[in-house]
């Protein structure tokens, strides 16, 4: 299926991209993560991070389907 | 909007003005300002980015938290994105209110929930040239040592 990614802060820096759209069988974010770590090598583990899908914060084990939006939300830091 | 996003300086004193309220006795603002240093760095100038879409709509949901846990009147908050120069108004909220101190329990509850709970990213530039996302570096390093920063 195809998603639609967005990446923040060090994640787009290391993915070298602010989004894409990915064809990918990984039915939830910690499936999704998984492959995109070995494709950008992100350097945060996945408990360091809160995932976002239709941007609304959501469950790593959220089932994915075709047109999703995922953004990865890396250590915050604002004010 | 309650919370909002600006790439321009934010207009403290129109923002003070949207508080007025014929019922309100006062009120309070927070200012976040671009530090010199951090963790031991001489920082030159920052670089705020944000999940907008997000961002926005927990900042409403932390200022409607905000209204309910405390009698005040009116809140808002607004944040920098792009690049900041030192001394530079990174984020602004204020409440009024019919008594202070709801409204100082209020702004430090909003500030403090925005730092924790928005999608916000800040990158330092330091005077030694080197540069690094705040909270993600150093952590992405050692990654079982997590914890908060003040």
């Amino acid at each position: 299926m195809q998603l639609k990614i967005h990446y923040y802060a060090l994640m787009r820096e290391q993915a070298g991209r602010s989004e894409e759209t990915l064809e990918t069988s990984a039915g939830t974010p910690a499936a999704l993560y998984g492959e995109l770590v070995d494709r950008y090598g992100f350097t945060l583990v996945r408990e360091q991070l809160k995932v976002a899908v239709n941007s609304e914060f959501s469950d790593w084990g959220r089932p994915l389907v075709p047109g999703d939006a995922v953004v990865f939300i890396p250590p915050v830091a604002g004010g | 909007m309650r919370f909002r996003f600006t790439e321009s300086p934010i207009d403290t004193v129109q923002a003070r003005n949207d508080l007025l309220d014929l019922g309100a006795g006062g009120y309070v603002s927070f200012e976040g300002w671009v530090r010199d240093h951090n963790e031991g760095q001489e920082v030159t100038r920052l670089e705020y980015e944000a999940f907008q879409e997000l961002a926005v709509k927990e900042g409403e949901r932390i200022i409607a938290e905000a209204l309910r846990r405390f009698p005040v009147k009116h809140a808002l908050c607004i944040h920098r994105v792009g690049t900041l120069d030192l001394s530079d108004l990174a984020v602004w909220v204020g409440v009024s209110s019919a008594h202070r101190g709801e409204a100082f329990d209020a702004c430090r509850f909003i500030i403090d929930e925005v730092k924790h709970r928005l999608p916000i990213w800040k990158k330092e530039h330091y005077r030694s040239g080197d540069s690094g996302w705040v909270n993600c570096e150093r952590c992405a390093a050692a990654p079982n040592h997590i914890h908060e920063h003040a």
